[in-house]
C-alpha cells in the first residue's frame, strides 16, 4: 500500500486480495469433493476460481501463474464436462495443484523466483489426466487470449479478461444457423428471455447465451424489438431487446437453465415445456432461423464499446463447425462472470486494517472516557435517580455495545487458518509416508484477526507433530487393529468467552515411560522424580525437549512444544494435553477472543494499582499469620486444603516495598500456571473486576519482567497489567518450585 | 530531527532545573503538561518516574534532573512535563518550570568544554548566553536515547 499513487499497484494489490478469496473458494471446493459432498456446482466453483485467477494473472502478465492455472483449468474443465471422474489420485493432484497455484500467487505478489521445476512436475501430473484429449493449441492460448487487454486498467479485472474472451467470437463468427442435421430432440421448450437493465453491467452477452442454446438442439429464436427506442434515444448500456426461443432438445430443463445461470436475477427467464407436437409449435412462430443473427447484430449496437476487442488475430477459433461437439471455447468466459457476480452480491466492504485498528483504539478511548465520566459524576454526589445518572447508564450500555460491535469487525473465521493446516497435513503426511486425514470442525468460529495470524506458527508446529510423532506408521496402526489411515481432528469452538482450539489424533498417545526417560536423560528432571501422568505429559513443554529419536525434516529440530507454549501464552492463552495410551492425544488451546480488551482483576499493592488477567485467578483467600509457613528464610508456603502453595510477595518482587512480615488480613490470589500448578500471590487488596483496554507498552520503555502491558483506569491513571507466570518464572526458579496441582477448582471459574 | 544541527536560526525552549537553565530545540517539543501522578514502573532506573496517560497513550516520563545527575525533584504542583519526540518515540521530561522561548543563531552557540563525563556525557550539546545567563542546550537523542540502551 506504500505505492498508493500508482494506480497499477493498487489494482495489483486488489487482484491479490481477490486471489486470496478465490484460493479459499478453491480449497473449499476441493475439500467438499474430498468429503464426498460435491455436486455439479462444486466443480464449477473450483473451475471458476482457477479461471478467475488465470484471468487476472493474464492482465498483469504473470506468465508462470497463467500457464499453470491454465493447465489446471483445462483438467478441471474435463471434469466439468464429465469426461474425467475425480478419484482419490486425481484429488490428490488437484490439492497439490491448488497449493501450487497459491504458491505461485504468493511468488508473483512478492516478486520471488518461480519454482519452474515444481511447476513442470505438477503440469506433468495434470497432463496425465488429459491423456490425448489435450488440445495442443491450449498451451499457446493464454498469451493470445489475454495480451490485448493488459492495459485496460479502468475495467474491473476479472471482467476485463472475460470481455476479451467473451468478445473473441467476433460478430461474423456467431453461430451458424442451427444445424438441422443435429440430433433432433424429443422435448420442446419455449423460453422467454427478457434482459433487465443491469444485465450488461456484468458483462453478459445475450448472443453467447443464444449460441450455447443452439448447441443443445434445434433452435428457433424470435426477437422482440418493440421496446427498441429511436437511435438518438438509445442508451447503449441498457438492453432493449428480448427474445422468445423455441428449443427442440433432448436435454433436461435444468441444463437449459444452467446456460442462463450467470444472468440469473438480471433477466426475466421463463422456460415452459411445450406439450404435444413441439415441432409444429415451433413452426407457427417461426420467424426463420436467420433471425438470431439479425437480432444479435442489432444488439451489438447496444453493446458498450469496451466489449469490442482490437480484433485478436487468432481469437475466433470458436465457431469452427468441427468444434460443435467439442467443449465450447467460449464457455469458460461464463463461469468467470459468475465468479465475479457472487462477490458483488455478498455485500462486503473491504476495509484497510489500519482504519479498523484506529477505530478499535478510539473505542478504547471511549470506554476509558466513559469510566472517567461515571467516576466523576459519582463523586460529585448526584442523586442516582437524576437525569444525568440515568443518561450515564444509557451511555454505559451504548459504549459496551459499540465495543462489542467493533471487536466483531476484527473477528474473522478461523477457516483460512484451518485451510493452511490441511495443506500442512497433506505435505507433512507425504513427507513421512503416512496416510492422514484431517477433519475440521467449527471453521466458522470467529477469532480476532491478530490471534489468527499469530496462531499460524504454533498450530503448524502442532499439526506436524501430530503427523510425525502422534500418529503411528500404517504398519503399526494395522498391527494395533486400527485403520491404516490416521485421523487428525482440528476443531474450534467458543466456550465461555474464550476460543478453544483442539488438535487431536488417534495415534498411540504419549509414550510416558519414554518421555520420562528422555527428561531424566536430558537432566530436565531429577532421576528419582515421581510424576503423575499429567506432569509427565507436561514435560513435553519443557525447553529443549524433543522426543523424536530420528530427527526428521518435519519436526524434531529441538524447537519443540515449549516454543508453542510460549507463543500461546503470549496471546493470553493456555495449552493443555490429554493423552490416552493407544487412543491418541489431544492438545487443547484456550485463547481470549480478542487482544484488545481483557477481563481483569484490579488490585492494590503497596499503594499502586495493578491489573491481573482474571482468567488466571483461581481463588482468592484472606490470610492470617497462622496460614503462612516458612520453608526457609525468604521462602514461604501457605496451606490450602492440605496442600502447600508457594507464596509470592507481589509488592516486594516489584520493588514497591520490603517483603511483608505480618500477613494478618493480607489477601492472596491463587494463580493457575500453565502446568496446572498454583502460586499464591500476596497482595494488599482487591479493588474491582472489570474489562480493561490493553495498551501495549512500547519496547523503548524500560521493560520489567512480569509486566505485560498497561491500561488506563476510570480515574485516568495508568495501571500496569501483570503477567504473573512471567514474573514468577523470572523471580528465580530456585526459590519457587512449582507445587502440585490443586485438587479443588476455585470459585472464580 | 534538527535538535543537534546548529542551523542558522533556531528557537529554543528554555526551562529551569535545580536553579540551572536548560534548553531544547523547540521543534522537538510536542506539548507541555502540568504535573500528574505517574505510575511507577517496577525495576526501572531511578530517573524513570513512570508512565502517565497522555490522551489515551502511555507516555513514559523521566525526571530530567535525575537523568542529568542533579538532585531529585520534590513533587511539586508547579512542576511541568515537557513532552518531546525523538526518533518517533514520545517521552515526557519532568522539569521545574518552563521559562521562555528564545531565538538564537548558530554563532550564539558554543560547544561545551570537555569536562562532562558519566551518564550525562554528551547530553549537553552546546552552551549559549542569554541576558548574561548561561543556558545549556540539550542533545535530546542522547538524553532520551540512553533509556533504550539501559533497558535493552
Amino acid at each position: 500500500m506504500s505505492e498508493e499513487n500508482d494506480p497499477m499497484a493498487e489494482i495489483r494489490a486488489s487482484f491479490f486480495i481477490e486471489c486470496e478469496e478465490l484460493l479459499e473458494a478453491l480449497q473449499d471446493g476441493l475439500q467438499t469433493i474430498d468429503d464426498g459432498a460435491a455436486d455439479s456446482e462444486t466443480i464449477n466453483v473450483v473451475f471458476r476460481a482457477v479461471h478467475s485467477i488465470k484471468g487476472g494473472a493474464g492482465a498483469f502478465g504473470l506468465e508462470a501463474l497463467v500457464r499453470f492455472a491454465h493447465r489446471f483449468e483445462t483438467v478441471l474443465d474435463e471434469v466439468r464436462a464429465g469426461r474425467l471422474t475425480i478419484d482419490d489420485e486425481a484429488l490428490k493432484v488437484f490439492f497439490q495443484a491448488a497449493d501450487h497455484v497459491s504458491d505461485l500467487v504468493r511468488i508473483c505478489r512478492d516478486g520471488a523466483d518461480a519454482p519452474d521445476a515444481e511447476t513442470a512436475v505438477l503440469i506433468g501430473a495434470l497432463d496425465q489426466f488429459l491423456g490425448d484429449t489435450v488440445p495442443e493449441e491450449d498451451a499457446e492460448e493464454p498469451e493470445i487470449e489475454f495480451a490485448p487487454m493488459g492495459l485496460s486498467l479502468d475495467l474491473d479485472l476479472s471482467d476485463a479478461s472475460d470481455e476479451t474472451e467473451a468478445a473473441c467470437p467476433d460478430l461474423d463468427a456467431l453461430p451458424p444457423p442451427p444445424d438441422f442435421g443435429a440430433p433432433t430432440g424429443d422435448t420442446a421448450y419455449t423460453i422467454t428471455f427478457i434482459p433487465q437493465a443491469e444485465m450488461f453491467e456484468t458483462g453478459n452477452e445475450p448472443a453467447l447465451l443464444l449460441r450455447n442454446l443452439s448447441q443443445m438442439g434445434d433452435l428457433k429464436v424470435t426477437c422482440d424489438a418493440s421496446t427498441l427506442p429511436d437511435l438518438d434515444k438509445i442508451t447503449p448500456e441498457v438492453p432493449h431487446l428480448s427474445w422468445t426461443i423455441h428449443l427442440q432438445t433432448d436435454v433436461e430443463e435444468a441444463e437449459i437453465r444452467s446456460i442462463f445461470e450467470f444472468v440469473e436475477g438480471l433477466c426475466v427467464l421463463e422456460i415452459a415445456r411445450e406439450t404435444g407436437d413441439g415441432g409444429s409449435d415451433g413452426d407457427t412462430t417461426d420467424e426463420t432461423p436467420v433471425s438470431p443473427i439479425v437480432d444479435i447484430s442489432s444488439e451489438t449496437v447496444n453493446t458498450p464499446p469496451p466489449a469490442r476487442p482490437p480484433d485478436p488475430p487468432q481469437a475466433p477459433t470458436a465457431p469452427k463447425p468441427a468444434q460443435a461437439a467439442a467443449p465450447n471455447p467460449a464457455e469458460p468466459s461464463q463461469p468467470a462472470r459468475a465468479a465475479t457476480a457472487p462477490t458483488a452480491a455478498k455485500s462486503v466492504v473491504r476495509v484497510d486494517l489500519d482504519r479498523i485498528e484506529r477505530l478499535v483504539n478510539l473505542v478504547g478511548e471511549l470506554v476509558i472516557n466513559q469510566a472517567m465520566l461515571s467516576q466523576s459524576l459519582e463523586q460529585s454526589g448526584l442523586s442516582p435517580h437524576s437525569d444525568a445518572m440515568s443518561g450515564l447508564e444509557e451511555f454505559q450500555r451504548l459504549t459496551r455495545d459499540i465495543q462489542d460491535s467493533v471487536m466483531m469487525i476484527r473477528a474473522q473465521p478461523v477457516k483460512s487458518l484451518f485451510q493452511r493446516m490441511s495443506r500442512i497435513v497433506r505435505e507433512s503426511s507425504a513427507a513421512v509416508s503416512k496416510d492422514v486425514r484431517l477433519n475440521v470442525i467449527g471453521e466458522g468460529t470467529e477469532v480476532d484477526k491478530t490471534v489468527i495470524e499469530r496462531l499460524a506458527d504454533p498450530l503448524t508446529h502442532m499439526i506436524r507433530n501430530a503427523v510425525d510423532h502422534g500418529l503411528e506408521t500404517p504398519e503399526k496402526r494395522i498391527a494395533a487393529g486400527k485403520p491404516a489411515q490416521g485421523q487428525i481432528n482440528l476443531s474450534a469452538a467458543h466456550r465461555s468467552g474464550r476460543v478453544v482450539i483442539e488438535i487431536s489424533d488417534d495415534g498411540a498417545g504419549i509414550n510416558r515411560p519414554r518421555v520420562l526417560q528422555i527428561a531424566i536423560d536430558k537432566g530436565l528432571i531429577p532421576a528419582d522424580a515421581q510424576l503423575s501422568d499429567t506432569e509427565i505429559d507436561n514435560l513435553l513443554f519443557l525447553p529443549g525437549f524433543s522426543t523424536a529419536s530420528v530427527v526428521s525434516d518435519l519436526s524434531g529440530r529441538g524447537v519443540g512444544m515449549d516454543v508453542v507454549r510460549t507463543s500461546i501464552q503470549a496471546l493470553g492463552g493456555r495449552i493443555t494435553i490429554t493423552s490416552n495410551p493407544g487412543e491418541g492425544s489431544t492438545f487443547s488451546i484456550s485463547l481470549p477472543l480478542t487482544l484488545a480488551v481483557l477481563d481483569g482483576m484490579v488490585i492494590k499493592v503497596a499503594g499502586e494499582t495493578l491489573v491481573l488477567p482474571l482468567n488466571l485467578v483461581v481463588e482468592t483467600l484472606t490470610l492470617s499469620n497462622q496460614d503462612v509457613q516458612m520453608v526457609r528464610p525468604g521462602n514461604q508456603v501457605i496451606e490450602v486444603r492440605s496442600g502447600f502453595v508457594p507464596l509470592f510477595d507481589l509488592g516486594a518482587s516489584l520493588g514497591y516495598r520490603e517483603p511483608l512480615q505480618n500477613f494478618d488480613g493480607a489477601v492472596v490470589l491463587l494463580i493457575a500456571q500453565e502446568d496446572e500448578s498454583c502460586t499464591a500471590l500476596l497482595i494488599d487488596n482487591i479493588l474491582d473486576q472489570r474489562q480493561v483496554v490493553i495498551k501495549g507498552l512500547d519496547d523503548s520503555f524500560h521493560r520489567a519482567p512480569g509486566i505485560a502491558a498497561a491500561t488506563i483506569l476510570g480515574d485516568g491513571q495508568i495501571a500496569l497489567i501483570l503477567d504473573p507466570s512471567d514474573m514468577i518464572a523470572n523471580a528465580g526458579a530456585t526459590a519457587l518450585a512449582p507445587s502440585p496441582p490443586l485438587k479443588t477448582q476455585g470459585v472464580s471459574a | 530531527m534538527t535538535e543537534t544541527v546548529l542551523s542558522a536560526n533556531m528557537e529554543l525552549l528554555t526551562f529551569r532545573l535545580a536553579e540551572q537553565e536548560y534548553a531544547l530545540d523547540i521543534m522537538s517539543v510536542r506539548e507541555i503538561r502540568g504535573w500528574t501522578h505517574a505510575t511507577q514502573l517496577p525495576h526501572a532506573p531511578a530517573y524513570m518516574k513512570g508512565v502517565i496517560n497522555l490522551r489515551g497513550t502511555v507516555l513514559p516520563v523521566m525526571d530530567l534532573g535525575l537523568r542529568l545527575g542533579l538532585p531529585p525533584r520534590e513533587e511539586n504542583e508547579r512542576n511541568v512535563i515537557i513532552v518531546v519526540k525523538s526518533e518517533d518515540v514520545m517521552t515526557g521530561l519532568l522539569v521545574d518550570a518552563v521559562s521562555d522561548i528564545v531565538a538564537v543563531t548558530g554563532e550564539d552557540l558554543q560547544p561545551p568544554p570537555e569536562l562532562s563525563s558519566g551518564a550525562s556525557e554528551g547530553v549537553v550539546s552546546s552552551l549559549t548566553l542569554i541576558d548574561e545567563r548561561m543556558i545549556r542546550v540539550l542533545n535530546l537523542a542522547a538524553t532520551v536515547g540512553t533509556i533504550e540502551r539501559t533497558a535493552a
